[in-house]
């Protein structure tokens, strides 16, 4: 582990370790500090919490959020499910899939982007929705999906 | 002289450009924003409330380009212009409901205990100190309180179980889960209107002699977190929280827990089992929760709008609820307008209120401008209703002799260029992808529905397909754990019966044309 990995760990296991059902806890903790949450963490996290390694993996695996690489420079979130669908959230995912040259679930070759599904972000009555590095946008036009996804080339060096 | 503007902080006006308005009219001398929730007229977003004498005037939707021509309209002083709609308590869309739960939000500063009392806020909770917790449960009972999260279990009889279980330990578990399609009332009342949740949590801790609360909020909602823990926080430090709760001597804690992005941990056992650490797989029933639930303690578990709506029974009375309603489904419900809807939004009503009023009197039909062709009333696992049954009233009972179900209250409207057979499929395809694996009609039979249903589509031997989609669904039905496997048969079912002509099965029933 870098130190910095190590660093968001221990400050982790140490913010957490006494509260009743600490894991999850402990890898969000990690996952804002570090961005993801690496494999190399588990023998830790394991030793802290007195649990198996592999029930320290199985938990985290179980979790959407808690991806285990860095993901890329922005992360585009739309969401795939009925209300936005109603919308026309899948020719949205279609026009986004397109612009950024990546299906969902992968980072783009050059870091710029990462793109990922999400099922319901509460925003059904101003569909369709997405967030683009944890920011919501509603009412998504294809015009408007352009301009937003026009500031992420701006900004991918 | 100063005037007041209210700029709502909700995440869906926020969505929509709430944040650049509300900063470019606090820049303005003279102007004091106050960040409030969402009134609720979603399609008004971000709507600007500026206090009059005459009250409290709106101008929505409001863009940072408008700003410039509404305020030489002389809108800080109500002044005219097109996108001014008059005092919202007058907009029959907000006049025409009854709002109990959802009394405050939107009018107050969420984290203002002024506000909230000033609101009738707290006198629940105070009613509730001074009664035994027995006649707290029976209050609760009374009032004919049906859980809001979507099973519709009388929540006086849960709470009486937890009362009636021994234990050193109780807590009160809050799922704040809130995963459907289609639902975003308790997203709205947390950003809203947050001590309506503490307030019912510390009552539900009265009840059942528990001493510790958690929330657990899904982790797509970080608005709602933010809300919660500074209510948290200005809570404890008001004396609402802590050990000695209002000068009672009575103690309740209480503890946000984030979830990270799993649909079944709705599921009240899985949420348990998430709290506790683990993966967010469904527990075996028996035992229930109310007897072994966080931690194997009894566990008073319920959604975030069935605490708040509490609130209202303990200060009101149990017979004040229990008088708004219809046959067993009492008090009200804060309907969700989702989809495809010009006007969508948050409507509190009691029950009895027929589809077609809310899709057509307060949603004013589709967005588009066609005409709706389905609705999917209850999140991912609830039925598709076709036009012909728009008259259905919004109820327990009604909707189950229909096979559909109310749930969480999130109404999803879809126009006629829907392909319904796709909607079917893609519920077997969120089944597969958000299954907790632990039973295997889920696990197994979502995959295989889809692969089923995209042989039907490809027209391989249909008749032989619609036999194995019919029995997948049977086993799916009866034999999964929880609702997710057990019941993603009623999208795909009620799509087939209804819409058979998507599936090519034969001649859909007469109607509108479709979009190619």
């Amino acid at each position: 582990m870098s130190p910095a990995m190590s660093g968001a760990v221990q400050a982790a296991i140490a913010a957490h370790r006494d509260r009743p059902g600490a894991l999850l806890p402990m890898l969000h903790d990690i996952l804002a500090a570090l961005g993801h949450v690496p494999r190399a963490c588990v023998p830790a996290l394991a030793d802290a919490l007195n649990l198996s390694r592999a029930e320290v993996l199985g938990v985290m695996s179980f979790y959407h959020d808690f991806r285990e690489h860095p993901p890329g420079r922005h992360v585009v979130k739309l969401c795939r499910a009925e209300a936005c669908k109603s919308m026309g959230a899948d020719a949205l995912a279609e026009r986004t899939r397109a612009r950024l040259g990546i299906d969902f679930g992968q980072t783009r070759s050059d870091g710029a982007a990462t793109l990922e599904p999400v099922y319901c972000l509460g925003n059904c009555a101003c569909a369709p929705a997405l967030t683009i590095d944890g920011r919501l946008h509603g009412r998504v036009t294809p015009t408007r999906l352009d301009a937003l996804l026009d500031e992420l080339d701006g900004d991918s060096r | 002289m100063t005037t007041t503007v209210y700029v709502p902080a909700d995440a869906s006006a926020r969505s929509v450009g709430a944040d650049a308005v509300a900063a470019a009219l606090a820049a303005r001398p003279g102007v004091t924003v106050i960040r409030n929730g969402s009134r609720g007229m979603m399609w008004l977003e971000p709507l600007v409330e500026v206090v009059t004498p005459q009250g409290r005037i709106a101008y929505g939707p409001v863009t940072v380009d408008d700003l410039p021509q509404l305020l030489a309209a002389g809108m800080l002083g109500g002044g005219t212009h097109a996108l001014r709609h008059g005092v919202v308590e007058s907009l029959p869309y907000y006049a025409r409901q009854e709002r109990l739960t959802f009394a405050r939000v939107g009018l107050i500063d969420p984290t203002s205990v002024a506000d909230y009392e000033a609101k009738g806020g707290g006198v629940g909770l105070r009613n509730a100190l001074a009664m035994a917790p027995a006649e707290i449960v029976a209050a609760v009972l009374e009032s004919g309180l049906r859980g809001r999260g979507g099973a519709a279990f009388p929540t006086g009889i849960k709470w009486k179980t937890v009362l009636d279980t021994p234990s050193s330990q109780k807590y009160v578990v809050c799922n704040a889960d809130e995963g459907d399609s289609g639902t975003f009332s308790d997203r709205m009342l947390m950003e809203g209107d947050p001590f309506t949740l503490v307030e019912g949590m510390t009552i539900a801790g009265l009840a059942v002699g528990a001493t510790q609360g958690y929330i657990y909020l899904r982790s797509e909602y970080p608005d709602a977190a933010a809300v919660l823990r500074r209510a948290i926080a200005v809570a404890r430090d008001a004396g609402w929280l802590g050990d000695d709760i209002l000068g009672s001597g009575r103690r309740f804690e209480l503890e946000l827990r984030m979830g990270a992005g799993s649909y079944v941990c709705g599921e009240e056992t899985a949420l348990l089992e998430s709290l506790e650490g683990k993966r967010g797989q469904v527990r075996y029933r028996p035992p229930v929760p109310a007897k072994q639930g966080l931690f194997g303690r009894p566990t008073a578990l319920n959604n975030v709008v069935t605490l708040a709506s509490v609130t209202t029974v303990l200060a009101k009375g149990a017979a004040f609820y229990r008088d708004f309603g219809a046959g067993r489904s009492r008090g009200t419900l804060a309907f969700q307008l989702a989809g495809n809807l010009a006007r969508g939004g948050l409507v509190e009503r009691a029950f009895g209120v027929t589809l077609r009023e809310l899709l057509y009197d307060y949603g004013g039909g589709s967005a588009s401008g066609r005409p709706l062709r389905a609705v999917q009333v209850g999140g991912p696992l609830g039925a598709y209703i076709p036009e012909r049954d728009f008259d259905l009233p919004l109820d327990y009972e009604a909707f189950a002799a229909k096979g559909a179900i109310v749930g969480h209250g999130g109404i999803v409207a879809f126009d006629d260029t829907v392909d319904m057979a796709q909607m079917a499929r893609y519920a077997f395809e969120f089944c597969a992808i958000e299954s907790c694996g632990k039973c295997t009609p889920c696990r197994i039979g979502a995959t295989r529905g889809v692969e089923v249903l995209d042989r039907l589509l490809a027209r391989e031997q249909p008749a032989r397909q619609l036999a194995v989609l019919h029995d997948l669904c049977d086993t799916m039905e009866h034999a999964s754990l929880c609702a997710m496997g057990g019941m993603t048969p009623y999208p795909v079912r009620s799509a087939l019966q209804h819409f058979p002509g998507d599936f090519g099965l034969e001649q859909a029933a007469p109607g509108p044309s479709r979009r190619p």
